[in-house]
């Protein structure tokens, strides 16, 4: 923890004298952080020649333009990646049950792959949002955000490189609400066992698969005994089995206090749903937005979902001014997660190039270049890469 | 009762004569004529004194209630402190000290209170001893105001927003059980007269403090019930006070927002648990736990602690803990009481202290201990606002 802050200090003294290259050594850390998923036996997929099929779900609003970003960039980048698009709309099912369309599903669970746009939760429409639903039908247990400094893209806070890892599927999510009388409500929180265990494994499993030497158990069990304290005690139990990763337990609150005023202690953190939503989202905040975060959901079976988490921006879409950076570096965390890290090393420095260099930019990234030219500057670069 | 006792500060103050008087409402121009550059002599005492509930808590708890004793006693402020120790972890958690600290509150009204630590270890017992004494108490409304003090630069400088948290429900209602072996069920309470009683809070700390803005902080896009009875309770009683703007954000959206770009927020109104977070987090903006004073109120009562409440119980004796935050908290207390120079008098005297920058906790960047502080507050305590 204090060791990070520590080598950036030797870093920036070895750069000013000269001493060091610093590109080399960013690249490295950066590619640190958004390593491989897991390190499971690879799943059965289809091969044709070589090539490995994902599928794509461009989503709404902006989606289309961004996933159509990430393709044109894969294509230069050649990458043996073939897209199988499919749209995704909630259907009514028998017995009325909400779920995804079967073509959809089928291409999921033969793929096991998935890249995805965001989607729209229209409001009232009587059916959960989509983003919900898909996590209920892979089982998306675990949400897997890198946050990581963007050279050139300046916020106040300069040196984060931490992971959150968000138990995605029950806790304070469980969607168990009743009003009791009129004017009371009771909102259920549900932890059990399993999911504790599961996802504290998992936490552990890519803190060792990733060179990352500590894992943060987040939780509030001074207030909430039972529940977080059952959640603490699967996390303590699983630190066991993994003495090579230092593991440390804390409050939420000490952690949004120590993370806006030294992000640096931070390595790997896990917790319970509710808790990972919001610290998420600040820890996105610290390197610049939503726009620039990526995401990954894994599931059971081997499935993994990797989505860019902002909105559809309807105000913008069709533009050709959307930022494609979140959907291209959740392709790249795809890419590691299925083994192929030299073209995931590629995308991912021309892309980091391309933002230090400043010269082509989207809006919100402090530039006025068109979202098509961020991604021919990107490509450009790909290409001058071989 | 305070009115009274004001009156007749006012009255023995202009009873005595001879050394140079101080008045209320002329201490500015008379701090400029009457005693330039001389030591000056201390206000003449009150005849009365009011007594205050001291509940120092673990951990820094002592340490930062002394400095406050150490610095009432060099500023001659009319307090008297009536101490309870109470402590779940130190083998003082008996009802029976409790219920003492209870009658204490219920007489006196005010009370200043370090954090109680709370154990992580269930023991049977769900509620903390700070959850009782809050519900007791029914301290429902928790403000800090989480402020940039001026000279000490952090990332983010300028800040002035007021947090306002309910605390008497929420996920802090203690109501957990084990439905099956291995499956949790821990009960979030939201009701609409306490969610309507925040509100109402928080839009009127904003109509007495002139603010023009109230943000509501929810998650009712997933817990659709709870918090959006909250929601709806905060946008009924927005209704009456048309001068003052509405506005709703997602918890998690605050969050990022608050670090992105903090100034848009004025006041915050928010449940429990989003409160614990929001309070922390805003309190790191502008200094650490150290820094940011708060207070909790009832219809009846005042607890004034810090905003940020943590036992700090890594730092216990080694004279190393920031008390400007429970300093300001205390100066907010004699501002409470109505002693209204008193309360000055401290919160500057603190303020010109972290301005000069030469004494400075660790915490601060600087080097200098407890004690040093507290002896740096005490030798700027003369020196009048305005001087």
């Amino acid at each position: 923890m204090a060791g990070n802050a520590w080598r950036s200090t030797i870093f920036n003294l070895l750069e000013r004298y000269g001493l060091w290259i610093g590109d080399k050594g960013k690249t490295n850390e950066v590619s640190r952080v958004m390593g491989a998923m897991r390190s499971q036996t690879p799943q059965p997929r289809n091969f044709t020649r070589g090539m490995q099929t994902v599928t794509l779900i461009p989503g709404d609003g902006i989606g289309p333009e961004i996933s159509s970003a990430v393709v044109k960039i894969f294509e230069a980048a050649k990458a043996p990646i073939q897209w199988e698009e499919r749209n995704v709309t909630a259907i009514k099912g028998p017995g009325g049950k909400w779920m995804i369309p079967p073509e959809a599903k089928e291409s999921m669970d033969r793929c096991k792959i998935g890249l995805k746009g965001p989607l729209k939760t229209p409001i009232a429409a009587g059916h959960p949002s989509m983003n919900l639903l898909l996590r209920k039908t892979f089982d998306l247990y675990a949400n897997v955000r890198p946050c990581v400094s963007i050279e050139g893209y300046k916020t106040p806070y300069t040196d984060v490189n931490l992971v959150t890892i968000r138990e995605n599927t029950e806790g304070e999510y469980s969607g168990i609400e009743h009003l009791i009388v009129d004017g009371v409500v009771q909102s259920i929180k549900l932890i059990t066992e399993d999911a504790s265990r599961r996802i504290a494994e998992y936490a552990f499993e890519y803190a060792r698969n990733n060179n990352r030497n500590s894992v943060t158990a987040v939780h509030k069990a001074n207030i909430m005994r039972m529940s977080d304290g059952l959640f603490l005690r699967k996390c303590r139990e699983v630190a066991e089995n993994f003495k090579d990763i230092k593991f440390t337990e804390m409050y939420l609150d000490t952690v949004c206090l120590n993370m806006v005023q030294d992000p640096s202690k931070f390595d790997v953190l896990v917790m319970p749903n509710l808790y990972g939503d919001i610290l998420s989202d600040l820890c996105a905040g610290l390197i610049g937005g939503l726009g620039v975060t990526p995401s990954g959901n894994i599931g059971a079976n081997g499935v993994a979902i990797f989505e860019s988490v902002h909105g559809t921006a309807p105000d913008i879409a069709g533009l050709d001014l959307a930022n494609p950076t979140a959907l291209l570096l959740s392709a790249v965390m795809m890419l590691r997660h299925m083994g192929l890290h030299g073209y995931a090393q590629k995308i991912e420095s021309a892309c980091f190039d391309t933002i230090r260099d400043k010269k082509v930019l989207t809006g919100d990234l402090g530039g006025n270049s068109k979202c098509s030219d961020f991604t021919s500057e990107i490509c450009r670069r790909v290409i001058d890469m071989d | 009762m305070m009115a009274a006792a004001l009156g007749r500060n006012l009255v023995t103050l202009v009873k005595g004569a001879g050394a140079p008087l101080w008045q209320p409402a002329c201490a500015r121009a008379l701090s400029l004529t009457a005693c330039r550059n001389v030591p000056e002599a201390p206000p003449a005492r009150a005849d009365s004194t009011f007594k205050v509930t001291m509940v120092p808590g673990d951990g820094v708890g002592p340490e930062l209630m002394t400095a406050v004793k150490e610095v009432f006693k060099a500023g001659d402020v009319p307090v008297e402190f009536e101490e309870f120790h109470l402590s779940e972890v130190q083998h003082m958690d008996s009802e029976a000290k409790l219920d003492e600290v209870l009658a204490s509150m219920k007489t006196n009204r005010v009370a200043m209170k370090g954090k109680i630590h709370t154990p992580m270890e269930f023991k049977g017992e769900l509620a903390s001893f700070e959850m009782k004494l809050r519900r007791k108490l029914d301290l429902f409304a928790n403000v800090v105001h989480v402020k940039s003090l001026p000279g000490y630069s952090t990332r983010h400088n300028n800040l002035d927003m007021v947090v306002i948290r309910e605390q008497t429900e929420g996920e802090y209602s203690s109501l957990e059980h084990e439905s099956v072996p291995g499956v949790i069920e821990c009960l979030k309470i939201i009701t609409r007269v306490k969610s309507r009683r925040i509100a109402k809070f928080a839009f009127d700390y904003a109509t007495k403090n002139g603010r023009s803005k109230v943000t509501a902080v929810h998650k009712a896009n997933i817990m659709k019930l709870g918090d959006g009875l909250f929601l709806q309770s905060c946008a009924e009683i927005a209704e009456l006070y048309p001068k003052i703007k509405y506005e709703n954000i997602i918890i998690d959206n605050c969050c990022m927002q608050l670090v992105q770009n903090p100034y848009q927020f004025d006041v915050l109104v928010m449940p429990n648990l989003y409160g614990n977070i929001i309070d922390n987090l805003a309190a790191g903006l502008v200094g650490g736990a150290g820094v940011v004073p708060g207070e909790s109120y009832s219809g009846e009562y005042a607890v004034f602690e810090t905003g940020a409440r943590h036992p700090f119980a890594q730092a216990v004796g080694r004279n190393i803990a920031n008390p400007t935050a429970m300093l300001l908290s205390a100066a907010n207390m004699l501002r409470h009481l109505n002693l209204e120079y008193h309360a000055n008098m401290v919160s500057e005297a603190v303020k010109r202290v972290i301005k000069q920058g030469k004494v400075r906790t660790k915490d601060l960047g600087g080097y200098a201990a407890t004690d040093e502080f507290v002896a740096a507050v005490v030798s700027k305590l003369r020196f009048r606002p305005g001087h």
